[in-house]
């Protein structure tokens, strides 16, 4: 048992007051949870402490909030862990590095409806049904089963793993920048669909969401919501692949941010390593043909490019302007090469997913792989990864 | 069309179930294998037409869950993959890794979304209480609507009951905080039998103190039970099926074992996921991996977890027909709230979604059907108005008016988990009886804080503590009325089945002075009672 000072962001919609902090104190053990601290204050101090919650157990998705301002849920964070965060951030800070108090907010990006209840109908329930989610197979269901490879499963079972919390919602800093945008949540639903082998409008699917100004383009990449997800959904992953396959289907990318990846790919493989100056060629005019003859969003884009260009010439992260003909490049020394050319090979052979359902724990991921990799050299996995 | 919530679909506590869903859908396998496993599983108790039905469309309904997205696990071939559950002869329980009720319950939101059109949602209404029109008929449900406290009759000519379990009256329990029995209390008070309450399943795994559940998966993936003295006791229990005896069996060994003394000092013992391939740990067990680690602090592929019987399944509930029709025409139930009766003295792991889907499926056509050929009627009193009068003098008790709602809840969670769970005796229950007796009385002046209308969660629990203590009552009634031990009821002071005087559903209905008792048939088709060993 131990004493805890929780600091409550509170709003009664009835009472006419703007929203207030209120400290609740309540005593138990540091490996129960900060819902059940929560729950203790409602149970002995204050019952109209409004907190949705069922579960307990980080399986419902009713407790989303911000502990200490990080979003996640309430029930999955104990409340010793949530006290040290505290005491981290104060000392941070400059404050104490004890006697501080455990902060706890309703969600970000949703209206609060009381305390820590938002009104996640007109946020996240909105977007959710934005993605037209639910399964649109082709013609007649089979007799049987539809027979679909084992990893297909394993693989959107990852988004399935979702509890629609919101707390990838609450964090997302391109929602914060367009309220429109659909956000992590409803797009990792989204994968759902678009990897399900079952599902026959992918193509319809990819280009919906690639040509919504607030679509699969408007994530920044910011990795928020892969830190505040409880179920390790990695939602900007999952943005990441539809991202990927609507490159692979041909689909029009206004960022080229698809196309940017595969050059990056694409140059490394040939190169063994990176020149960015490289990167913008291939990415907006890829190839020999792209470079015979650029189209003219290419020249526009290079030309755009340019005082970013000249400013990594300065920096040193390119070794030349970006060329519309073919030039001479570094190799890498020796058979090295050769080597990256092999791990490449095998990556596409094996057919990896690193961020696979069933990765687990870190060190069985890298064990995962180095069996799959063996006997080639290992060491480049981390590479093949980040393409 | 309307379907009510007292929290949003997706929150349902059907999305906890872990392990996965049983169908005898394998070549080699059949309904009426997994029909006898159910059968001697309910500890004979269960009836036989009704275990037929579900064995027998258990396969198709799987194939119709696959076919609307379920993400099932597939074998090496692509076709849909196994697991081994406990008390079945086969490996026939289909899976999503562990999320397995979550899956099955998004999508079957999915599909809520593809037919909006046709069905209006009502999440986070909570319904309070059901109208009956003057021939006796259900015609309708008082729901509020949680958001800002407005109250509304829903007129309906046919009413489907499928409001889950009543796991909060024990303390602790694997059950959320929403399963409050509220539907077996609502048919209850307007006159409807309820059946086999007494019987409550423990659940062998759950964690000591929070009650969190270790999916009965992990047993089926080769997890060992021991004892502090790392004996494999199962081996004196159950010899052929060991861990994977039905869950009654199992719970009561490791009681015993705990109760001799050969438990860890907690009042626990260990299952140890140790032995498991870690591979497929994470493949298949990764919510108990998440479960161990953020609940118990202990990774559950390095060393065993400390684990114990908890609260975790009703059995009993509002009796029905294989339909799901109850004794008041117009309406239903299915699913926990249900007791057709498939599960009997005790179900067995995975069979329970199964239940939901299957006699869900029923219900929804006959209750249709019905819809269809009735005309409206008009509830016979003044249901709105009563309910509206007994929510504004719940919201106009002050403070020290009477007890906290929440302490009444606490030792009725106390006494339930105390008297009647794995082992009972007569004094017992009769003291359990006594309390909630007194519980009952204090309700009615507990107060609460809250005395708003926006999200007045206060209130909502107030009225669940009253749909509480009307099960624990008929709990505790059904459990000292039964003289004998059968499946979850294990009377020390009546230690054997007795076949002779009790293979019946006693049956409870509400009167002036508390539940009356009735008894019905089990209905028998093709396998008579015998003795039960795994
Ligand atoms: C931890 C755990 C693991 C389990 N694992 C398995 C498993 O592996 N396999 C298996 O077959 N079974 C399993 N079970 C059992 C199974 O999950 C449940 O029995 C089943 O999900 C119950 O489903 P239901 O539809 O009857 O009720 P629920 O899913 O509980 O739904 C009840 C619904 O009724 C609504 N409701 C309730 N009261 C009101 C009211 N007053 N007003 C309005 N709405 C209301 C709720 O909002 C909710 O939507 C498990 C159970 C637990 C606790
Ligand atoms: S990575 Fe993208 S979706 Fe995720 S929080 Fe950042 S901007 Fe939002
Ligand atoms: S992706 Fe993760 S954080 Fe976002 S709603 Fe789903 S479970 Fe919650
Ligand atoms: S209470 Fe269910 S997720 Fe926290």
């Amino acid at each position: 048992m131990a004493d805890y000072t929780i600091k409550v962001r509170r709003y009664q919609p009835e009472s006419g007051d703007p929203a207030y902090w209120e400290e609740f104190n309540v005593e138990l053990d540091p490996s129960l949870s900060v819902l059940d601290g929560l729950l203790q204050a409602k149970d002995r101090d204050d019952g109209s402490l409004a907190v949705r919650c069922s579960c307990r157990a980080a399986i419902c998705g009713s407790c989303g909030m911000k502990i200490n301002g990080k979003s996640g849920l309430g029930c999955q964070t104990q409340i010793g862990e949530a006290q040290e965060a505290a005491d981290k951030k104060a000392s941070a800070v400059g404050g104490e590095s004890e006697g501080n108090v455990i902060v706890i907010e309703p969600m970000g990006n949703q209206p609060v409806i009381k305390d820590l209840v938002t009104d996640m109908e007109s946020t996240h329930w909105t977007k959710f049904r934005r993605v037209t989610p639910w399964l649109l197979p082709h013609g007649e269901p089979p007799e049987r089963e539809y027979i679909v490879e084992p990893e297909s499963m394993v693989d959107i079972t990852q988004s399935m793993a979702c509890i629609q919390c919101g707390a990838c919602v609450s964090s997302c800093l391109s929602m914060e920048a367009d309220p429109l945008f659909i956000g992590p949540a409803a797009l990792a639903k989204a994968y759902r669909f678009v990897g399900d082998p079952r599902d026959a409008e992918t193509l319809e699917r990819l280009t919906d969401l690639a040509k919504d100004p607030h679509g699969i383009y408007d994530c920044t990449h910011c990795f928020s919501c892969v830190d505040a997800c409880p179920k390790g959904v990695a939602p900007m992953d999952q943005i990441m692949r539809l991202r990927r396959k609507a490159g692979e289907h041909g689909i029009e990318d206004p960022n080229s941010g698809h196309a940017h990846e595969m050059a990056f790919v694409n140059i490394i493989e040939k190169k063994g390593t990176l020149d960015e100056s490289l990167l913008l060629q291939e990415s907006f005019a890829p190839g020999v043909l792209g470079k015979l003859m650029p189209s003219k969003r290419a020249i526009k884009e290079m030309i755009g490019s340019l005082p970013t260009a000249i400013r990594g010439i300065k920096t040193g992260k390119m070794r030349s302007l970006p060329k519309l003909i073919p030039g001479v490049h570094h190799k890498l020394p020796g058979g090295a090469q050769d080597d990256v050319k092999a791990i490449y090979k095998r990556a596409e052979e094996s057919n990896i997913e690193f961020n696979l359902y069933i990765k687990g724990e870190e060190g069985d991921q890298e064990a995962a792989v180095e069996e799959r990799l063996e006997p080639a050299a290992a060491p480049g996995a981390e590479e093949a990864s980040n393409g | 069309m309307g379907i009510v919530s007292k929290v949003h679909p997706v929150r349902s506590h059907s999305n906890a179930a872990q392990g996965g869903i049983n169908a005898a859908l394998n070549p080699d396998d059949t309904w009426e294998s997994h029909a006898f496993d159910t059968v001697k599983g309910s500890d004979y108790l269960g009836d036989q037409d009704a275990i037929e039905v579900m064995a027998r469309e258990a396969p198709e309904e799987i194939l119709h869950m696959e076919h609307l997205g379920v993400t099932f696990h597939r074998n090496e071939e692509g076709k849909l993959g196994t697991r081994a559950f406990g008390g079945a002869s086969a490996a026939r329980t289909y899976y999503v890794a562990d999320i397995t009720g979550q899956a099955i319950m998004h999508v079957l939101y999915e599909q809520l979304m593809k037919y909006s059109e046709q069905i209006t949602r009502y999440e986070e209404w909570f319904s309070s209480s059901l109208a009956i029109d003057e021939n006796g008929e259900c015609c309708g449900v008082v729901t509020r609507n949680v958001a800002d406290g407005s109250m509304e009759l829903f007129q309906a000519k046919s009413v489907i009951l499928a409001t889950g379990g009543s796991g909060q009256i024990w303390k602790p329990t694997t059950n959320a905080l929403i399963c409050t029995g509220d539907g077996i209390a609502m048919a209850y008070r307007v006159g409807a039998k309820l059946m086999d309450m007494e019987m409550i399943q423990y659940h062998p795994t759950t964690l000591a103190g929070k009650g969190f559940l270790i999916t009965e998966g992990a047993r089926g993936e080769g997890a060992l039970l021991l004892n502090k003295n790392g004996e494999r006791f199962m081996e004196k229990y159950a010899p052929n099926k060991m861990e994977l005896a039905s869950r009654d069996v199992v719970s009561r060994a490791e009681q015993t074992e705990i109760n001799e003394g050969r438990g860890f000092p907690d009042g626990t013992v260990a299952l140890d996921i140790t032995v498991v391939p870690k591979k497929r740990i994470h493949e298949a067990l990764r919510e108990i991996v998440l479960v161990g680690r953020d609940f118990a602090g202990v990774d559950i592929t390095r060393e065993p977890i400390h684990i114990k019987p908890g609260n975790h399944y009703t059995m009993g509930g509002v009796k029905t027909d294989v339909e799901g029709r109850t004794d008041i025409p117009g309406l239903y139930a299915a699913g926990e709230v249900a007791c057709v009766s498939v599960h009997g003295g005790n179900r067995l792991g995975a069979n329970s979604l199964l239940d939901t889907l299957i006699f869900g499926k029923h219900s929804g056509r006959d209750a249709a059907a019905r819809a269809l050929r009735t005309d409206w009627s008009k509830p016979s009193g003044k249901v709105l108005e009563d309910e509206q009068a007994m929510v504004d003098d719940i919201n106009g008790r002050e403070k020290g008016s009477g007890r906290r709602v929440s302490e009444i809840k606490l030792e009725l969670g106390q006494t339930m988990d105390a008297k009647v769970a794995v082992f009972r005796d007569e004094a017992g229950i009769t003291e359990a009886l006594e309390t909630v007796r007194r519980l009952k009385e204090e309700a009615k002046t507990a107060y609460i804080d809250d005395h708003g209308q926006v999200f007045n969660q206060d209130l909502m629990g107030a009225i669940e503590l009253g749909y509480m203590l009307d099960c624990a009552e008929c709990s505790c009634i059904g459990a000292l009325e039964r003289k004998e031990s059968r499946g979850a009821q294990y009377r020390t002071d009546y230690p054997e089945r007795n076949d002779e005087e009790w293979l019946k559903h006693i049956n409870l209905e509400k009167t002036e002075d508390g539940p009356e008792i009735s008894y019905s048939e089990v209905t028998i088709t093709q396998w008579q009672p015998e003795a039960r060993t795994y």
